[in-house]
């Protein structure tokens, strides 16, 4: 009699979790608004500017000839008494200050911090035009392309990069926070006081996860298209499937995070436990190659490391589905083992 | 739908049940080493019946309930629920009762009717949402967020939610906790319809008002081990008096000892609150009150109030424990 118009449990279940986060402006904003946010404050921080100029400070005595041959190579040069100097120098100001010879003969002085990169640049490019200018010549033939690869700004680098670490979010917070709001809220306890199926709430929760996901994907690739131009160079299949296994995966972590935890302080500092050294060490901001070598394999192994470098793959190097292989089978590894810990150790009461 | 059958088996039948939690396991009373919440109970709770659990916070009876519920796995003993046990039938079980916890909170941003949907989606033959809505009076608040809900608005749709299969046995955990006098009432209606259908009710309290008119018998637990058992009159009765004399003297007037108080004609029980008011079970409060009155003038003490009122069960468990119920 009223069998027509009986619900699906999962759909319930789904529905009812879908609903707390639309109703909820602060998921909303987490989930969708952040991100954006932090794309775009990182995009314009980091946004290609040309080449940077070399900037070098010259202490009283240097000559003009060898003012005017740096000015016409390019360098800007800044007259500076020697307090000055070494202020400018310390705060990154100038990359080089130039000593005159104390008497004729002697030889010019470049004062640097050889640790800084930009630092050894400028003093290599002010010593060819002081060379040259000094009647140097050059015995190689050489000739400069220009070249610049699609993919190879920062932004390019960055997108892949935040796309995993919001889908990692997502998963952590949006499964494991909230089986601890309903344990706390007894709310776990009382739906298994009614005949519903466990396997159903937890399909539920991956459901409306898997309903979540694309707006998620959609939005970030959109936004980093139309402003910064980021383009997916391989496959959307490829970029689907790894964003579907790392999102699985960290579900089944967050479900291992959520297992015991009974109030929500505990899961929130679980979480950032798990989530804080892969935010660092994964690869996200910058790459995680600038680490030591012999820690190399640990920091492969993480699981957010896995969905950064499969991401890139994807959208910077061009992989498809092959390519990103090996990146699914950490991710399996680490979805499949937390998962079966997770549903052992869980407690519904 | 089941009717009132003596003959037929029980709906509830309990033996020898026990809980020990172990240390620090097991959440709310965490304390060191291993507690013994709930002490080897005997219950049978006939068709029909609506029992009561009666007994202070901490005395074991949502302990006890979450044991019959299957919610909790039982140290030791023997629950039968409707002819099966748990072990064997649970999703069966599931499908034919009804539980609204202590303080279960739904989701908040939640409608009524998404909540009410959501949890006839787990059973298979819900009853209408039309009529669930009727039943507890939420029909104006159906598209209303549950946090928007009063107290009492929220209790009754979590009964709501356990009487949505319409099953043959209801829990409910101090169903009234907390609520006002008039959302107490309306609850009590709801319970009061439902044995009106043939249903069974297992429910906690610690208001004995509640106790004495909505349960035909009632266990009262103390320290996890039952100390009473019977209808709410056989235990008041027990008592040995119907009637209890409330005296209080006003400060600095000395003070008043039991055995005197014992003296006073057809007094049975002496107990003295922690608030200084002395309680008296009169068999004829009509003979106790003069002598009283006259025993205080000849000592010069004077009465700040004195009050007679009928026995309830909150005296029956004065007198077993030398403790009120409500002593947290």
């Amino acid at each position: 009699m009223t069998e027509p118009q009986r619900p699906h449990p999962v759909v319930q279940l789904t529905l009812m979790r879908l609903r707390e986060m639309m109703r909820e402006p602060g998921a909303l904003f987490w989930t969708f608004g952040f991100p954006v946010l932090l794309s775009v404050a990182l995009g314009i921080a980091f946004r290609v500017k040309g080449p940077e100029p070399v900037v070098v400070g010259a202490l009283p005595g240097v000559t003009v000839q060898a003012r005017d041959a740096l000015a016409s190579g390019g360098v800007q040069v800044r007259p500076l008494d020697e307090a000055a100097a070494k202020a400018a120098l310390r705060s990154g100001q100038v990359a080089v200050v130039l000593v005159p010879p104390a008497r004729p003969g002697e030889p010019f002085t470049y004062g640097f911090d050889p640790a800084r990169p930009e630092a050894r640049l400028a003093r290599a490019t002010v010593d060819a035009i002081l060379q040259k200018a000094a009647g140097r010549q050059d015995r190689l033939a050489v000739r400069d392309q220009e070249v610049s690869e699609p993919g190879s700004r920062y932004i390019d680098f960055l997108i892949p990069g935040l796309l995993a670490m919001n889908l990692m979010s997502g998963s952590m917070w949006g499964i494991g926070w909230v089986i601890v709001e309903m344990r706390v809220r007894k709310l776990l306890k009382r739906l298994l006081a009614a005949p519903m199926r466990r396997r159903h709430l937890l399909f539920a929760f991956g459901l409306s996860r898997l309903m979540v996901i694309p707006f998620e994907i959609a939005l970030i690739l959109i936004f980093a298209r139309l402003v910064f131009g980021v383009q997916v160079a391989g496959s959307y299949a490829a970029l689907v499937l790894v964003s579907l296994a790392g999102s699985a995966s960290f579900a089944a972590i967050a479900i291992l995070v959520a297992s015991r935890a009974q109030n929500t302080q505990t899961v929130s500092g679980l979480m950032n436990l798990v989530m804080l050294p892969m935010f660092v060490l994964s690869g996200v901001f910058f790459s995680s190659t600038h680490f030591p070598e012999v820690t190399r394999p640990f920091i492969s192994a993480l699981p957010l490391t896995a969905m950064c470098d499969g991401m890139r793959a994807v959208m910077i190097d061009g992989a498809g589905l092959a390519g990103t292989l090996p990146y699914l089978a950490v991710l399996a590894a680490w979805g499949v083992v937390s998962f079966v810990l997770g549903l052992r150790w869980f407690r519904w009461g | 739908m089941n009717t009132i059958c003596p003959d037929a088996e029980p709906a509830l039948l309990c033996r020898g049940l026990r809980k020990i939690y172990e240390a620090g396991r097991g959440s709310g009373r965490k304390r060191a080493g291993a507690v013994l919440a709930v002490e080897g109970l005997d219950l049978t709770i006939a068709r029909g019946e609506c029992f009561g659990l009666l007994g202070p916070n901490g005395s074991g009876k949502t302990t006890t309930v979450e044991m019959l519920e299957g919610l909790l796995a039982p140290t030791g003993g023997e629950v039968k629920l409707l002819g099966m046990d748990w072990a064997h039938d649970e999703s069966r079980l599931r499908e034919r009762m009804g539980v609204a916890l202590q303080e279960t909170r739904l989701p908040e941003k939640l409608t009524v009717e998404e909540v009410l949907n959501l949890f006839r989606s787990f059973y298979q033959r819900p009853r209408p949402l039309q009529a669930l809505l009727a039943d507890v009076q939420l029909e104006e608040k159906r598209r209303a967020w549950v946090v928007k809900l009063s107290g009492g608005q929220r209790q009754r749709l979590a009964i709501a939610c356990a009487l949505v299969a319409e099953p043959e046995i209801l829990f409910l955990d101090e169903p009234t906790t907390g609520l006002d006098p008039q959302s107490r009432r309306q609850i009590w209606g709801l319970v009061a319809a439902y044995r009106a259908r043939g249903g069974t009710v297992l429910l906690t309290t610690h208001y004995m008002e509640e106790a004495q008119r909505l349960c035909d018998r009632v266990a009262i637990l103390d320290r996890g081990r039952l100390i009473r058992l019977g209808t709410p009159a056989e235990l008041i009765a027990g008592l040995g008096a119907e009637h209890v004399v409330e005296l209080e003297l006003e400060a600095g007037m000395g003070a008043l000892d039991e055995a005197t108080l014992r003296s006073l004609p057809t007094v049975t029980e002496v107990h003295l609150s922690g608030e200084g008011v002395w309680a008296l079970a009169a068999v004829e409060p009509e003979r106790a009150v003069p002598a009283l009155r006259a025993l205080l003038q000849e000592r010069g003490q004077h009465l700040l109030r004195l009050g007679t009122r009928k026995a309830t069960l909150e005296d029956v468990f004065v007198s077993l424990t030398g403790r009120a119920l409500r002593d947290d």
